[in-house]
């Protein structure tokens, strides 16, 4: 492209030892400072996408998990998703702690998933490809293993929110949360 | 058997497209070697900004929709969530705003000099024509851009323009109430206005294609209204114009930007941030600036009709402008009478725009009256006589001797 672009009759050509001229130069320096001009007006569009503030304010919630009785699940919306919280028995705690970790597909210990016993948090999507598994009422088919079954593709999840069987690759995520008293929470 | 048409170019990537697509031949010869004539000032300029300019508001206009709610319940609220919440909202929605303004400040600069030039005259006309429809296309696009906000402003500014078509006699308010979707300004119709100022844009740009391709088939004027003689009067378009567009491009961001960032709503009315109100019209209501001459031309006639069938055809004028002006010569510089009545023109819009922002009554209105009538006087009067009348200055034999002074060193400029 160079020689197209050169325009005639000057004195830019004026080689100097190593075969690269004066306007060689100028041309790789303005379009270096073109380029980062561009990319500088290109980030403010760019920017525009991301979440806005009023997005970003709606990041953390509060959840009282006082009316939750032992045995029942609540799901709350956060950041636009399902965030499951379980209020495990003794026999659902009992089961998620006696797993041979050897046999999970995604290890990870019954401790690690929660931080009391009785309140299992986990985001309600399905690791697989995104649907949100039944579960959470007492009639919705659990699966195999007393957790969640997801019906899209056939993703069975234990009562830690651990992946069993089918095709997902992980367990299901656990969101950001804190303990603000015995029995409220806040999400994010 | 049809064969690849062979390309020039070295790069194997390049010359396989190009034998098949010849997009880089036709780049090369209409961006690169392209001749233009050696003395095209900074006003030549204009063009390339007006483009750019649409290039600019295209790209904001874009990210802006993706934030904007087209609802009355919700459009005033989204600008200002745009403007608070979004990142870069701010700098989006002054740079469309101001971005409108600036675009037709380069459009009527590029105007008065094709009127100053001569511009419009054979073989150009359909040049012209192309230009001033787009012309007409802009001023719909920023007219439904403007209620997009439903701000008062927005919205009586809708209720006033729409209303115009009400003038005619017995489809006028059939047409009223077709634009509308409805008995008044509301819903449908900020919907309406929405998805036209989203499409009218691309359509300006096809508009803008083929006023460039119009363009380079004649190749442009200049400041001496006579055609290039031969390679001594013309310089390869880059670098020469890139360069000096691109320079002038650069300065006229500078303005842009200190509007964006130092006086975002000089242009704007306070009004407009005020949501709309249907039930309240604002003591004052006019225009954005660049509606301001016509809006005077509206006022000035007694006559709703009139007034509507004046403004109308004020720009309609512009549409056979190349047949109104009887002069063989081009440029104002060989015409001393005309070069006089081109400047009472300019000076008679920037009294109108004037008039227009001012209420129509007292003196304001008979000023408008006035720059009305030599409006149309200049046009369908003064042009037609004057080209039989004036005696113009004698032509010089080339560019290349006019602007090497008696071109004793006129020899072509060296193959690009």
């Amino acid at each position: 492209m160079a020689q197209t672009t050169h325009p005639p009759g000057t004195g830019g050509h004026a080689a100097s030892g190593d075969g690269s001229t004066r306007r060689d130069f100028l041309y790789l320096a303005t379009g270096a400072v073109g380029v980062v001009g561009a990319a500088s007006a290109a980030w403010p569009f760019i920017s525009s996408m991301n979440p806005a503030a009023d997005t970003l304010a709606l990041a953390s919630i509060d959840v009282d998990l006082a009316p939750v009785a032992e045995g029942q699940a609540i799901t709350v919306t956060w950041r636009g998703k399902p965030v499951f919280v379980r209020h495990r028995n003794a026999k659902e705690i009992e089961e998620a702690k006696t797993v041979n970790l050897g046999d999970l597909r995604d290890p990870a210990s019954d401790e690690s998933r929660v931080k009391k016993p009785e309140w299992l948090i986990v985001v309600g999507i399905c690791t697989h490809l995104g649907c949100v598994p039944l579960g959470q009422k007492v009639t919705d088919p659990r699966g195999d293993f007393d957790g969640w079954f997801c019906p899209c593709h056939g993703s069975h999840y234990d009562t830690a929110g651990r992946i069993r069987k089918g095709p997902a690759p992980a367990n299901l995520v656990l969101p950001p949360y804190a303990f603000t008293s015995d029995t409220k929470i806040r999400l994010g | 058997m049809a064969q690849a048409q062979a390309s020039k170019f070295k790069n194997p990537l390049v010359n396989w497209i190009d034998s098949r697509l010849p997009i880089f031949t036709m780049l090369d010869h209409e961006y690169n070697h392209y001749p233009m004539p050696r003395n095209v000032n900074y006003l030549w300029a204009f063009g390339a900004i007006a483009g750019i300019m649409l290039v600019v508001m295209i790209a904001t206009g874009l990210f802006l929709a993706m934030q904007y709610s087209s609802h009355t319940s919700l459009a005033f609220d989204s600008v200002e969530r745009i403007m608070r919440d979004v990142n870069y909202g701010w700098l989006l929605r002054y740079v469309h705003a101001n971005g409108a303004s600036m675009f037709f400040i380069a459009v009527y600069i590029h105007m008065f000099r094709g009127l100053y030039y001569g511009s419009y005259k054979a073989p150009r006309e359909i040049l012209w024509i192309l230009g001033v429809i787009i012309f007409l296309v802009m001023m719909g696009t920023a007219f439904m851009g403007y209620v997009l906000p439903w701000g008062q402003m927005s919205f009586w500014g809708a209720t006033v323009i729409t209303n115009l078509f009400s003038a005619f006699p017995i489809v006028g308010d059939p047409i009223v109430t077709l634009l509308w979707g409805g008995f008044s300004v509301d819903n449908p119709t900020l919907n309406r206005f929405f998805a036209l100022h989203f499409l009218l844009p691309f359509v300006l740009l096809g508009l803008v294609i083929l006023h460039t391709a119009a363009l380079h088939v004649c190749g442009s004027n200049n400041p001496l209204g006579i055609e290039p003689k031969g390679p001594q009067d013309t310089v390869p378009f880059n670098p020469y114009v890139t360069l000096k567009d691109g320079f002038a491009v650069v300065v006229f961001f500078i303005v842009f930007a200190a509007f964006v960032f130092f006086m975002p709503n000089y242009m704007g009315h306070p009004d407009n941030y005020i949501p709309a109100n249907p039930l309240v019209t604002p003591a004052h209501i006019v225009p954005e600036w660049y509606f301001l001459p016509f809006y005077a031309i509206l006022r000035a006639i007694p006559d709703k009709l009139g007034g509507v069938i004046a403004m109308f055809g004020s720009i309609a004028l512009l549409l056979v402008l190349p047949w109104l002006d009887t002069s063989k010569v081009r440029s104002c510089k060989f015409r001393p009478i005309y070069r006089q009545f081109f400047w009472i023109l300019a000076i008679d819009g920037l009294v109108l725009g004037y008039a227009g922002a001012m209420p129509a009554e007292g003196s304001w209105l008979l000023i408008a009256r006035i720059g009305t009538f030599y409006y149309f006087f200049h046009f369908l009067v003064l042009l037609p006589v004057l080209g039989k009348l004036e005696r113009p200055l004698p032509l010089p034999n080339s560019i290349s001797e006019a602007v090497l002074k008696g071109g004793a060193h006129a020899k072509p400029m060296e193959k690009a």
